[in-house]
């Protein structure tokens, strides 16, 4: 039977997919073709850009920004098997899938994700019953423990490790909780799987809770993200009734459960302690780390945490084996890592694959390389705890401990890349903002530093700048990298530090020469048009939003400076490059 | 009055009057008023046995809550970095500009509401825009209005 799979992921949705799934279910049912064809809505098949995407099975054909009206078309080629029809690509040939590995991602965008019988026949739940049957919790940990899998969340600490102190741990009770707060900006890995394939998470709790000796599970799942929530419910009563939740699982006699908590919309709580605090119906402030969460943390009882795409690895670590898991990866960081590439690169999406490729693959094997007549410039990994890395360093090896090394980080796994549009003082000042927003304000060096920093980037940014505020600014930084209470606040001078260590050339242009080499900081921002380049073509007069720009067809334009709200779409749009931002190029 | 009373007490109840339910009871009654309104926290801490400091604590503290009235529509502007890079700021500045209205500020005629959002998990898309709950993928200032005019000729 033949399989067409329509992309159900955030991406195709926003471009049209339910109206293309639409479509070919009423050609189906006009055609009564239910006997051959089978119509699924996946979760997200990666390729976010191309979108709305649809795959056909077998032969994992590709269909890229499918519109309705061309339903009726793919239809009649999918049933004649017309291989050579050159709209079908073939999945296992384009560069974007071919150098993927996909463990935590293996069933999203294959399977149905609210049909529970999609899961099984994957393979679902059978690593559940191998563990409740089969193995002791020491094995399970044991497994865990020497396949190496760290913590996908950000911290990449040990998981089988932090699984052996939570059943080492006195207490009567004990709590495993999946973190899927995905607060990262640019991060949409947790999301997808918990959309795409909910199973696979719940499956891993279970075996998480049964290896550290739990009865009670949660999910936080962040408030943004309501279709994931929904997603996840419905897994949770189908493997209920399947009973795979819930009392006597599978027969084995061990009980467990799990709830749902939606988060508040705070950043702050993917730290762990903050998310414990709020799913106990507080305030979502963290605390000192002294004792660990695995001794007392969800209403004080010994409790496991571990982020969505670590629980989505373990079914996969259970079958096949520690030493399968090993093959995969780095010494120090084996198996796959998710990331959601996205900015200014040709196929943003979403990707998996072996720790330890390098950036320059991921980005332009993968990514196919920037988009149309820009430049690489950074890449920033992390959120708001890492930092920018430039083009001198795409050769690094992605995993752990090399980010880490450049003062980035691991993150959740977002992965932006920028071009020499992308202002690095600016993106500076946007997570430096951004964490100053989500400060939760109970630590000084947190609360107060980010007040001082964000004041000093706003002046840099304005042209106020001075080079004293540089050497402000890392004070700053270190004293928050030693004194800060939490997460948040010790990595929040990453993103201030990477960018004065890789582009301090860059503030120093905002400081002396009070220019924005990128066009971004608008203070410090001019635009103008090349009249020996200007064709005269219009087109930036239709894209300017403020009417700003005037000039007589096949004579040269101008903008009128006064107007001019430097949102750049008239740079954007030109052909011929003849709209210039002053100061970026060299010889200016 | 005594019918919405009702409303919350039954969500109270259905989380079974627990205090750790506070957060997701707050979050079911802005669900159904689209906004927090006093009496209801006020009945809400009453009814779980926690202070009401507490409870306007957490309606505060947490950014999903609104204590005021919110529009008809709610824009959410996407601010995540992979929309902050590609122009994020000037979309939101446009909405503001047409709307004459803040982030987190609602028009006069409770038509429009306006926010950013941290991450709306559509980065693919850069930039994007919410409205209600409708995507909007690779926005620029020069489609605000058109969204805005799709929305009143809908309406009329």
């Amino acid at each position: 039977m033949k399989q067409i799979l329509v992309c159900g992921g955030p991406g195709c949705l926003a471009k049209g997919s339910r109206e293309v799934f639409e479509a070919f279910k009423r050609k189906i049912e006009q055609n009564k073709l239910h006997v051959e064809l089978q119509l699924k809505e996946t979760g997200c098949q990666g390729l976010c850009q191309k979108g709305p995407l649809v795959t056909v099975k077998p032969g994992n054909l590709l269909y890229t920004e499918v519109k309705s009206e061309d339903v009726g078309e793919i239809l009649d080629k999918i049933i004649k098997s017309d291989s050579n029809y050159d709209r079908a690509l073939k999945k296992d040939e384009i560069s974007f899938y071919k150098y993927q590995t996909k463990i935590a991602l293996r069933n999203v965008g294959e399977i149905d994700p609210e049909n529970i019988s999609d899961y099984i026949e994957r393979g679902g739940y059978e690593a559940l019953k191998k563990t409740l049957h089969e193995m002791t919790p020491e094995e399970v940990i044991d497994t865990v423990e020497k396949s190496g899998l760290r913590g996908r969340g950000g911290g990449g600490f040990p998981t089988g490790k932090k699984w052996r102190y939570c059943r080492n741990a006195d207490g009567p009770v004990r709590y495993v909780i999946c973190n899927g707060d995905e607060g990262d900006p640019g991060a949409f890995m947790d999301r997808s799987i918990m959309e795409g394939d909910p199973h696979s998470v719940i499956e891993g709790m279970v075996i998480g809770a049964y290896a550290v000796g739990s009865r009670q599970g949660y999910i936080y799942v962040r408030e943004e993200y309501p279709f994931a929530v929904k997603r996840l419910k419905k897994a949770i009563e189908d493997s209920r009734k399947m009973g795979f939740l819930g009392k006597n699982i599978a027969g084995s006699g061990f009980d467990f459960d799990i709830e749902i908590n939606r988060g508040g919309g705070a950043f702050v709580c993917g730290e762990s302690t903050a998310l414990m605090r709020s799913i106990e119906g507080n305030v979502g402030e963290p605390r000192a780390k002294y004792i660990h969460s695995v001794e007392r943390g969800l209403w004080d009882m010994p409790t496991v945490l571990n982020n969505v795409e670590t629980w989505a690895n373990i079914p996969p670590i259970i079958n096949k084996g520690w030493e399968w898991y090993l093959s995969f990866g780095t010494k120090t960081s084996p198996g796959t890592k998710a990331f959601s590439l996205v900015g200014k690169v040709k196929n943003t999406g979403l990707i998996e694959v072996p720790m330890g490729t390098t950036l320059r693959d991921i980005i332009f094997k993968i990514g196919g390389g920037m988009i149309e007549g820009r430049s690489f410039k950074a890449v920033q990994t992390g959120g708001p705890s890492g930092g920018c890395l430039p083009a001198e360093k795409l050769d690094l090896q992605v995993d752990f401990d090399q980010l880490t090394k450049e003062g980035s980080m691991m993150g959740s796994g977002g992965m932006i890349v920028m071009d020499d549009r992308t202002c690095m003082v600016d993106v500076a000042r946007y997570f430096v903002n951004f964490l100053l927003d989500e400060s939760c304000g109970k630590c000084v060096p947190c609360r107060e530093g980010l007040k001082r920093m964000s004041e000093i980037m706003g002046r840099i940014t304005h042209g106020l700048g001075s080079e004293k505020d540089l050497e402000v600014l890392e004070e700053i930084c270190w004293t928050m990298k030693e004194a800060s209470l939490c997460a948040l606040g010790k990595s929040a001078p990453n993103p201030v530090l990477s960018t004065i260590k890789f582009f301090r050339e860059e503030y120093l242009k905002h400081i002396n020469e009070k220019t924005c080499p990128s066009g971004v900081c608008k203070h410090l921002t001019t635009y103008y048009i090349d009249e020996n380049i200007c064709k005269g073509c219009h087109v930036c007069v239709k894209v300017c939003p403020t009417g700003a720009i005037s000039g007589e067809i096949k004579q040269p334009h101008f903008i009128e400076e006064d107007k001019c709200i430097k949102c750049g779409s008239c740079f954007d749009a030109c052909k011929f490059n003849a709209v210039q931002i002053r100061g970026m190029k060299i010889d200016d | 009055m005594k019918a919405d009373f009702k409303v919350v007490d039954r969500i109270i109840e259905s989380y079974g009057c627990k205090k750790n339910s506070l957060i997701q009871i707050l979050q079911d009654v802005q669900e159904k008023y689209n906004y927090l309104p006093r009496k209801f926290v006020e009945r809400v801490a009453r009814k779980l046995g926690v202070s009401l400091s507490k409870a306007y604590a957490v309606a505060t503290f947490y950014k999903a809550f609104s204590l005021n009235p919110r529009g008809e529509n709610l824009i959410r502007v996407c601010m995540g970095t992979a929309c902050h890079i590609k122009g994020a700021p000037e979309v939101v500045e446009e909405f503001s500009k047409i709307l004459k209205i803040k982030p987190g500020e609602t028009t006069e005629d409770l038509k429009y509401s306006l926010e950013t959002v941290n991450c709306v998990g559509a980065c693919a898309m850069a930039p994007v825009v919410v409205v209600n709950n409708e995507y909007y993928g690779n926005m620029t200032p020069g489609k605000v209005r058109d969204i805005l005019k799709k929305k009143e000729t809908r309406k009329g």
